[in-house]
């Protein structure tokens, strides 16, 4: 084979930094957000198995209350149709409504966090007190600490597309989607977790 | 935050892509400089924790304790397991030979997701570099690369932490190339490429990156639930606060007996990709290959509880996790079977990268054998914790996975640098390593059967006979370095001019320049319908074709 001569090579990475190349990014998302579920997944399995094999040590409080759970189940319900509308408002080209159901599903991200807060510091227990309420800590916080980096997914989306020429918009909606997908699977998460932590 | 595009056009080659030696050191995202990147940094780390194992076998050479303090040794255990595992079989396995040759398989450019692939080399040095320096700062971690709880609860905190930071680094950087190689061999493939056409490497990485996405992330939460135990004095593992032991185990093994076919598996597609070449010969058994690489995935993710056979595990637990391993040893068996129904009656050119991979044949069936014996509880009970699984993991994970890492380097090593290596010497470092790794680890098989506990500094004094001739093998490991290590340097500037293609190989890599240029083709990527088909007679074959399928079918 002939060698190329470096004005080739020049040549052809600018032929092929031109060809088009098919978007993979959701996918690649999505498989990252498999191996998130397995994180969970390693947390519930403890929990569950903590449940069914050791007993609480004498004397440990471990009580949890209905009322907060069901508002924060309801609050990232609502959250999750919220992203959805600003997303079907990006694709039409009206951003200020996208940025309206944005501010809205951040607001409520934001609730959940107080609300979760709130829930915190209200419990009879503490991180280290028993094996059961250490695990509901991990396990909360855990989903808190994805809720905090979906909150800020949202804003950074919704500071992108305050003009229909910025980063994020009609044209280039990959952000909001990616953002959107994350959040529904954090939202997905928080349906297991409450079924498993407060009703099982 | 935006990311500014320059504005006037072309842009200079430096932009796209860093050229000279420096592009090794820079944050490149050509696939083949990070391929490189790996296994130089994983072969650097496997001299460290070859250093390690080396201080190990020092120690053993007496059965007291006298060339290094006990808590040292078990320091130098702990790093040269972690090391070893994490630093460099799964990095290069995956990692170098991954980066380097699949996006050739596929037809690709690059990877699927080239800035995500420099970000997941990028962490392994920083990682690497913490567990090694933990061991100056304030002493490794003492409690063995699997950081069994309460051990791990009792050995100097600071040292575990970091161990623990380490991995979760490395565990990051796995999911990372994970997901990469997920991308690019499902979504990335030249038009007019199945799934079905695909080398067996390709096979091999799909389901070791299956097994990476969905077992890693277990590890980590175990890992940050175990850094709570130490730091935050929270009880999950801890039996004095009400703890459980056994969950960390189940979590453990949920990953790190994946560990082990995520170490196997790729070594099994590069065996795969190098036998057909040598023998001249179709790869024996193609879809049984493929199904079986497919059910190990299947089945590695449902045997982990035979590492707790001792571990209190009830029996129903027991005859499960026996039948399961049991079943793993038929997809295996099927490999064995193709790669020896390959070699049969093929014109074999016995250079070292075949030497090296039939030593791996026959080193992984004998750790196949004693694999299937260590699944059966009764024979598990006897000799869990001894030599025995030492000298089987060793069976498995040298004598399988960096046989073929080796054999590998001597069949690729034309492709990267335009030159090959020096035959002598490649026969000479296969003589020394086949002998010093059976002469270190066959003897442990017998030391563990009678009962020497592993990762114990001192021992029986009636097995010092026996662990000097498992440490003259460990030396004669050794020195097996030093042939290759000068092969590979010295074959870089004055080894034979490979050409192209030197070993008149089908697979698509082969189909480009030696080295390859940036982006792999001049020009479209040759469609490699069937990157097998040899036995062809040779002057029928026109390896001046530009399109791999033409190259067979002309041959048919």
């Amino acid at each position: 084979m002939t060698s190329l001569t470096p004005q080739d090579q020049i040549k052809e990475q600018i032929e092929h930094h031109e060809e088009e190349h098919p978007d993979h990014r959701m996918f690649g998302l999505a498989t990252f957000l498999v191996a998130d579920a397995m994180t969970f997944a390693g947390f519930f399995a403890a929990y569950l198995t903590f449940k069914a094999v050791n007993p609480l040590m004498p004397g440990a409080v471990y009580e949890l209350e209905l009322p907060l759970p069901i508002l924060n189940t309801i609050l990232l319900l609502v959250s999750s149709a919220t992203f959805h509308r600003a997303g079907v408002n990006l694709r039409k080209g009206l951003n200020e409504r996208c940025r309206y159901w944005l501010l809205g599903t951040a607001g409520l991200a934001l609730a959940f966090l107080v609300s979760q807060m709130v829930e915190y510091f209200t419990l009879p227990f503490g991180l280290a007190d028993n094996l059961y309420a250490s695990t509901f800590y991990a396990l909360t916080g855990f989903h808190g600490l994805h809720v905090t980096l979906g909150a800020l997914m949202i804003l950074i989306v919704w500071w992108q597309c305050r003009t229909p020429s910025g980063r994020v918009s009609a044209t280039n909606h990959f952000p909001l989607e990616a953002a959107e997908l994350y959040w529904h699977f954090v939202d997905g998460i928080w349906v297991v977790l409450f079924v498993i932590l407060y009703l099982i | 935050m935006t990311l500014t595009v320059p504005q006037q056009s072309p842009p200079t080659p430096q932009s796209l892509q860093p050229t000279g030696w420096l592009r090794y050191l820079s944050f490149s995202v050509d696939h083949k400089v990070i391929g490189l990147q790996y296994m130089v940094c994983g072969f650097a780390f496997y001299l460290i924790g070859g250093a390690l194992a080396g201080a190990i076998r020092t120690e053993l050479v007496s059965p007291i304790s006298d060339f290094m303090p006990r808590d040292v040794y078990n320091q130098v255990l702990t790093l040269h397991g972690t090391v070893m595992i994490f630093l460099w079989i799964v990095p290069v396995v995956n990692g170098a030979f991954g980066n380097y040759l699949i996006p050739f398989y596929v037809g690709a450019r690059d990877m699927a997701f080239p800035r995500l692939n420099a970000v997941a080399f990028w962490l392994i040095p920083p990682a690497g570099l913490l567990l090694i320096s933990s061991y100056f700062i304030t002493g490794a971690a003492q409690s063995g690369w699997t950081a069994y709880p309460p051990l791990s609860l009792t050995t100097p905190a600071s040292g575990q932490i970091i161990w623990i930071l380490s991995v979760l680094l490395l565990g990051g950087s796995s999911i990372f190339g994970g997901i990469n190689f997920i991308a690019t061999i499902l979504k990335l493939r030249r038009p007019g490429l199945k799934l079905m056409q695909l080398p067996m490497y390709c096979w091999a990485m799909l389901g070791t990156s299956i097994l990476v996405v969905l077992s890693t992330p277990v590890l980590a939460g175990t890992l940050i639930m175990l850094s709570f135990d130490i730091v935050a004095h929270t009880g999950f593992f801890n039996p004095g606060l009400g703890g459980n032991v056994v969950v960390y185990q189940h979590l453990f093994w949920f990953y790190s007996h994946p560990a082990v076919y995520i170490m196997v598996l790729p070594a099994f597609g590069l065996v795969s990709e190098i036998l057909p070449i040598h023998c001249r010969k179709p790869l024996f058994g193609y879809t049984t290959m493929v199904y079986s690489i497919m059910a190990i995935v299947g089945l590695g993710l449902v045997v982990w509880a035979h590492h707790m056979f001792t571990s209190g595990t009830p029996p129903w637990m027991r005859l499960f996790f026996t039948i399961a391993t049991a079943f793993i040893a038929v997809p295996t068996g099927i490999k064995f079977f193709n790669w020896l129904a390959t070699l049969w009656g093929g014109k074999i050119s016995l250079n070292s990268a075949v030497l090296f991979s039939c030593g791996f044949i026959v080193n992984f069936v004998l750790g196949g054998i004693t694999g299937v014996a260590l699944a059966q509880v009764p024979f598990d009970v006897h000799v869990h914790d001894t030599y025995f699984v030492v000298a089987h993991f060793h069976y498995i994970v040298y004598g399988g996975s960096v046989f073929v890492i080796f054999a590998s380097i001597y069949h690729w090593y034309p492709k990267v640098t335009g030159r090959l290596m020096n035959e002598h010497l490649g026969r000479f470092h296969f003589l020394i390593t086949f002998v010093g790794f059976n002469l270190c680890f066959a003897p442990q098989h017998w030391l563990g059967l009678n009962g020497m506990p592993r990762r114990v500094a001192e021992y029986d004094p009636q097995f010092q006979l026996i662990n000097q001739f498992s440490s003259v093998g460990a030396l004669l490991m050794a020195i097996s370095t030093l042939p290759f290590l000068w092969n590979v340097i010295a074959s870089a500037s004055q080894g034979a001019i490979a050409g192209d293609n030197p070993w008149n190989a089908l697979t698509p890599e082969w189909l480009t320049t030696s080295p390859p240029p940036v982006e792999n083709w001049k020009g479209e990527a040759p469609l490699v319908a069937n990157p097998y088909a040899y036995g062809t007679p040779e002057d029928e074959i026109d390896l001046r074709s530009v399109s791999g399928s033409d190259l067979w079918r002309n041959g048919q």
